[in-house]
């Protein structure tokens, strides 16, 4: 069996004495949660830190909850608990659509919200999600808390804005009324990395669109998103042309690469049909045609 | 590092270096060797163990995150009985080989205790995780139910008995 | 019982509540693996075991310049380090591959394929010595690769062989069967010719368990224990003392618990022969056992065969012949696991199911950069990779008529009068009844109303309200016909070993009974079959009879488990040798009831005096009397033992039919499998709940293999399915729920009539799974794995290879 190579183990139990941690052991140091994605990374010595810090025991950062105008979810909240969380199936159907199809039941029993978006792989699904819903990422270090918008947080594949003394607390989404999200994900097998993802929030006002978001994965699309398609959509009638129309811009629009999961014709060609049926989804929510 | 883990109700201890994974724990300092692996990316499932009551897959989980914790697995299924979901496999042949079996009935079990009554496509849907080679997912989910439906029958007939 | 007597299905049941005989019995095996206590290698645990990983090529093609081990060897928890120039001093840097060519235990002058053995550590724990080996400095100087099977004779193609003398191309052979100059002149006249290129593509068994060793050399008794992933303990045994030089007397291989095999476990891998090397250089217990990624890219992979097949008929649908081109990817090294005779294995068997006189087949198998092997996954030497050709050809030509695929099949399958029946290649078919086999799948499928469904659909499809995104449906068939167990002696062979095989059965005083057997179960459920076997045949409850195997010192010779040979072959031995012992057991009951043996009757466990029923022995009391002070007639030794050796005459031919039913998604082209319905006839059924679970296991890989299961190669030879996050194996969520049927054909030759069936489903599954996606999307030929990526492609007419990486 690959095994790691050596390092040393550091527990946090808070926020501070995390971030405490991170100051003194450097940039060699690397936070770990569920472990999914960075266990099977450091078993094939592709990622080697000197330091891990385990954090799970900051269980105050495990919590779905409504804070003001905003849905929080703490950065140790679990997959599974998202895919179950009745507050989240209330206002945003995205979340349980993303997760049933994120690995599978017991890598989502264990792998959390915060280790997800903070690798950053870019196959990642909720980094789709929380782009389309424009969510806020609360950045803490050592000298405060800070706030990144979904959209400025990967700063390339495996990079994000969180820096080597800072952990990721939490991640905010606005609640928004009349509105209807979904989820599209084409995968090889069940539990697989999406060949594609779109995912999708519309806003209605009337037979108009007022507000949408479009987060889209795997395919190189910049910040996870199509502004694009967003704006050619806000302010628009909600019909099947506009959501055309979105729809191929978003695979005009997106860079994807070839690998065994499809060529760049069909990868482009699936985001087409994924951001249609997201959309179109989102928008018979939003009006409460479709459950 | 020192750790120590509760393990099916047993306290346990040993140092060990901070990278010894948890399955090797287990196996290698327990001697619990009911726990496989069959891969290293956590894709297969045959290591699942529960780790505080929840399902995990103990080839990409630390000893070290497990310090202070309570650990099931599949040598801890068995009571005065066997488990009904062990019953359940050999009643419906839920096993050929027997090399996915341990962490197919630790997340079976995990399933039932949180939904008795599972149908076909919930129990497909929970045992996605965990790859079988010589079954089919057949009769794994026939095992399953065999459980469901037996421990139904039981809990029944405890609540007659507690009514007499 | 007389060779051509079906066997009589025993109703009767035991105390325990198990059938006396054939029928529905839980596993005796169970009880230690839902406990946890199954023993596998990796389980072993030596006092003072060392632990050893193996450092492998990069590079697919490469020259060695340079080995630097000091850095390793410093390392203090290391306690040996091994290279190509080591076991060159001790004349075992190279060994025989079961097909006449040699392989590098550990390379001396190239690699030549990715994940090839390149040094060895040996270390105190397994941690340690994953350490060490990224302190093994290696200097290679990189060479180009070949890659595309189809340029491997290319006039410049690099030599990969250059270590075998006289080497100017990368040609392993040239085979051929069948009648050519007949099968053209077929061809010329046909009114219908139908010719598609196809590939099988490389995939792998990847069983649960990977492959792994702990070796144990013995210094003061020169014993060497191994404990081994092998289907075929004995064969292993005599290889190492061919290929070490050990004294065979002094080799015990146990083979333990397997975690599945499907002829991943056949080969010795130097990991093996590495562990014993270990062992005697340190003169500890060495653990060697392989991680997933070596696994895959290492040991025995499967298929790899690139086809051009052609097939000839009338314009009514009479199929006259089929003929068929193959260029087989054999990797570095010819390493392929089959009978010597057979260099294509018994692909030649591909003319299928079907009525026609003609074919003939030419093979030609080349070296590419790639990992070795070729014969494994439950392919029953090659029928695979016949069974999809002949059965995609089919299809083809259902196509090509416009006619329905089964009324094309049923138009043309053997009819039961036809058997034995003699193939254009030379098989002889045992026995079968093939239409009734594909009408009773038609019938649990309701086949007629699945046509008018996808009629109905189609013509909505066409219409002016069509929905894009509606789901295309489709329906495919399959029908096989097996030849497991392996086989005749005198034409079956691996490195010089017949393939017989031995069974001893011994029946103690108290009417207990052990059976050693030289087939090694990877979770067939032998403990529990073989002594249903040995039951049906002398009436002895099936729990008062043990099962041993997988340890060479305590089991008789044979070659083991793999190809569906055990029952065929191996169960043969063990109702020979209960025949024995109850033709012995009349004896002595004739002796202790002073009659002549003619007098004698036998019904339920007991020979009773005719007409007299209450005077008569059960074997328990006949085995009492065996070993008592009973006279015994002149020349009847005592004890009640039998030992055999089983040559099987011929073949078994299972067969079956299978449907499919799919819907593909036409925007994404997402393959949903709706229903596979399996049909078949493996003879009577010693233990039908255990022949049902493998028929369920052969099915699944049959939708791993049509959807999603590859490993393909970049051009610079890396290979891209080197872990489980790349070679997907089906999980639950893409398998439909199984609908089984049987019909019943029992083996002329086989002494209890019976067939194997281990991997009827494997060979028999993957055509149905692609002629439905095929029939969904309307396309004619595309390859498989029908990923969402190929399918969508090969809807729009632009195939993707499936053996390259996707650009």
């Amino acid at each position: 069996m690959q095994v790691p190579a050596p390092f040393e183990y550091e527990r946090a139990t808070s926020v501070d004495e995390a971030i405490a941690l991170l100051t003194r052991h450097g940039a060699d140091a690397r936070l770990v949660a569920g472990g999914h994605s960075l266990l099977p990374m450091m078993k094939l010595r592709l990622a080697r830190p000197e330091t891990l810090i385990d954090i799970n025991g900051l269980s105050d950062l495990d919590y779905i909850r409504v804070d003001g105008d905003e849905i929080a979810l703490g950065a140790m909240t679990r997959h599974a608990a998202v895919l179950d969380s009745p507050l989240l199936a209330e206002h945003y159907r995205i979340f349980a659509e993303a997760e049933r199809v994120i690995a599978d039941p017991l890598v989502r029993n264990r792998g959390t919200v915060g280790g997800s978006l903070c690798q950053a792989d870019p196959s990642e699904d909720l980094s789709a999600v929380f782009s389309a819903l424009r969510g806020r990422a609360v950045i803490r270090a050592a000298s405060g808390t800070r706030s990144v918008d979904l959209r400025d947080f990967h700063r390339g594949p495996y990079e994000t804005a969180v820096g080597p003394a800072e952990i990721l607390l939490e991640v905010r989404v606005p609640i928004r009324p009349r509105t209807g999200s979904a989820y599209q994900k084409v995968e090889r097998r069940a539990g697989d990395w999406s060949i594609a993802a779109v995912g999708a929030f519309v806003q209605i006002d009337g037979d108009t669109i007022s507000d949408v978001g479009i987060g889209i994965t795997a395919v190189g699309a910049e910040h996870f998103a199509c502004v694009a398609a967003e704006d050619q959509l806000r302010g628009s009638p909600a019909t099947p042309e506009a959501v055309a129309a979105a729809a191929a811009t978003c695979a005009r629009s997106c860079h994807p690469s070839a690998d065994q999961r499809g060529p760049e014709d069909y990868k482009r060609h699936l985001v087409e049909v994924l951001a249609g049926r997201a959309l179109t989804q989102s928008i018979a929510r939003a009006r409460g045609e479709a459950s | 590092m020192h750790v120590n883990v509760t393990v099916n109700g047993a306290e346990t201890g040993a140092d060990i270096e901070a990278r010894l994974l948890l399955v090797h724990y287990l196996r290698n300092e327990l001697g619990l060797t009911g726990t496989h692996w069959g891969c290293d990316t956590s894709n297969c499932g045959a290591c699942t163990v529960w780790l505080d009551g929840v399902p995990v897959k103990s080839c990409t989980t630390l000893a070290g995150m497990a310090d202070g914790h309570e650990v099931r697995t599949v040598e801890g299924l068995e009571g005065t009985d066997l488990d009904p979901v062990q019953q359940g496999f050999v009643e419906e042949h839920g096993l050929q080989c027997g090399f996915c079996t341990p962490g197919m009935m630790m997340t079976a079990r995990a399933l039932l205790d949180r939904d008795p009554d599972p149908d076909e496509a919930t129990i497909r849907e929970a045992i996605s995780g965990n790859l079988c080679r010589c079954t089919g997912y057949e009769n794994i989910i026939r095992a399953v139910r065999w459980a469901a439906t037996h421990e139904a029958a039981a809990r029944a007939a405890d609540q007659e008995g507690a009514g007499v | 019982m007389t060779a051509t007597e079906a066997p009589i299905p025993d109703v009767s049941t035991s105390a325990a509540g198990n059938p006396l005989g054939f029928g529905r019995m839980l596993r005796k095996e169970d009880a230690r693996f839902v406990r946890g206590q199954g023993h596998y290698v990796d389980d072993v645990n030596l006092h003072g075991m060392l632990h050893s990983a193996i450092l492998r090529s990069s590079y697919a093609h490469a020259r060695i310049v340079s080995i630097d081990t000091s850095a390793a060897e410093a390392h203090p928890k290391v306690k040996a380090v091994i290279t190509g120039k080591t076991l060159e001093t001790l004349n075992l840097a190279w060994m025989p591959t079961l097909s006449g060519d040699v392989v590098s235990v550990l390379a001396t002058d190239k690699v030549r394929f990715q994940g090839q053995e390149v040094a060895y550590v040996v270390a105190e724990d397994e941690y340690a010595a994953r350490d060490a080996l990224e302190l093994i400095e290696v200097e290679y100087e990189p060479l180009p690769a070949v890659v595309d099977a189809r340029h491997a004779l290319d006039p410049d193609a690099p030599i990969i062989r250059d270590d075998l003398e006289g080497r100017t191309d990368n040609k392993i052979y040239d085979w051929e069967a069948g009648d050519q100059a007949a099968c053209d002149e077929v061809f010329a006249n046909a009114e219908v010719v139908v010719a598609e290129d196809m590939i099988y593509p490389r995939v792998h068994p990847a069983p649960m368990e990977t492959c792994g060793s702990v070796a144990h050399m013995d210094k003061v008794t020169g014993k060497l224990t191994i404990w081994t992933t092998t289907q075929a303990p004995h064969a292993h045994r005599t290889i190492y003392a061919l290929v070490a030089g050990l004294p065979e007397q002094k080799i015990q291989v146990i083979s333990p618990d397997i975690g599945g095999g499907f002829g991943n476990k056949v080969g010795i891998y130097p990991g093996y022969v590495l562990s014993i090397v270990g062992s005697i250089v340190t003169g500890a217990p060495v653990k060697w056992v392989e991680d997933r990624s070596e696994n895959l890219m290492s040991t025995s992979f499967a298929r790899d065969y690139h086809m051009h097949g052609e097939i000839a008929a009338t314009r009514e649908g009479k199929i006259l012949a089929l003929r068929v081109d193959v260029l087989a990817d054999h990797g570095a090294f010819n390493g392929v696991a089959q009978p010597t005779k057979f260099p294509a294995g018994f692909f030649h068997i591909f003319t299928g199911s079907y009525d026609y006189p003609a074919a003939h087949c030419k093979v030609t198998a080349v070296y590419t950069n790639k990992a070795l092997g070729g014969v494994a996954y439950a392919c029953s030497f090659r029928i695979t990779e016949a069974v999809y050709l002949v059965e995609r050809m089919v299809t083809c030509l259902a196509d090509e008529l416009k006619m329905d695929p089964a009324e094309l099949r049923m138009k043309n399958l053997l009819r039961p009068e036809q058997f034995p029946y003699t193939s254009p290649t030379g098989w002889e078919y045992d026995s079968g009844d093939y239409p009734r086999a594909l009408k009773e799948a038609m019938r649990i499928a309701g086949y007629d109303e699945l046509r008018r469904e996808q009629a109905e659909r189609r013509a909505a499809a066409a219409g002016p309200d069509a929905d894009p995104a509606a789901p295309l449906m489709g329906i495919g068939l399959s029908f096989f016909t097996e030849g497991v167990g392996a086989g005749p002696r005198k034409h079956m062979d691996i490195l010089g070993l017949g393939m017989a095989d031995g069974c001893e059965l011994r029946i103690h005083p108290t009417g207990k009974a052990q059976l050693r057997l030289s087939v090694q179960t990877q979770g067939q459920g032998h403990e529990t079959t073989f002594a249903q076997i040995v039951s049906h045949v002398i009436g002895l409850p099936p729990e008062d009879i043990e099962v041993i195997h997988g340890d060479t010192d305590n089991t008789p010779f044979g070659l083991g488990t793999y190809g569906s040979r055990s029952t065929p072959v191996s169960g043969a031995a063990a109702a020979v040798a209960a025949q024995r012992i109850k033709d012995k057991a009349r004896i002595i009951a004739a002796a202790a009831l002073e009659c002549s043996v003619d007098d004698l009757e036998w019904e339920h466990g007991r020979w009773f005096v005719k007409g007299d029923p209450s005077q008569g022995k059960t074997i328990a009391e006949i085995a009492m009397a065996a070993h008592s002070s009973l006279e015994l007639p002149e020349g009847v030794e005592g004890h009640l033992d039998a030992s055999v050796v089983y040559n099987p005459p011929n073949l078994t031919y299972p067969f079956g039919a299978y449907i499919c039913v799919v819907d593909v998604d036409p925007q994404t082209g997402v393959v949903k499998v709706r229903r596979f319905i399996a049909v078949d006839d493996c003879g009577p059924r010693i233990n039908p709940m255990i022949v049902e679970g493998q028929v369920h296991g052969g099915l699944a890989d049959g939708v791993g293999m049509a959807l999603m299961e590859v490993i393909a190669f970049d051009s610079d030879g890396n290979n891209l399915g080197g872990s489980f996050m790349d070679y997907l194996l089906p999980t639950s969520m893409e398998c439909p729920s199984w609908e089984l049927g049987e019909t019943v054909t029992p083996s002329p030759h086989h002494p209890i009539g019976v067939k194997g069936v281990g991997e009827s489903a494997t060979v028999g599954s993957p055509p149905a799974v692609v002629n439905a996606v095929l029939d969904a999307i309307q396309v004619r030929q595309a390859d498989m794995p029908f990923t969402p990526a190929m399918t969508w492609r090969a809807l729009q007419g632009r195939n993707l290879r499936p053996d390259l990486a996707i650009e």
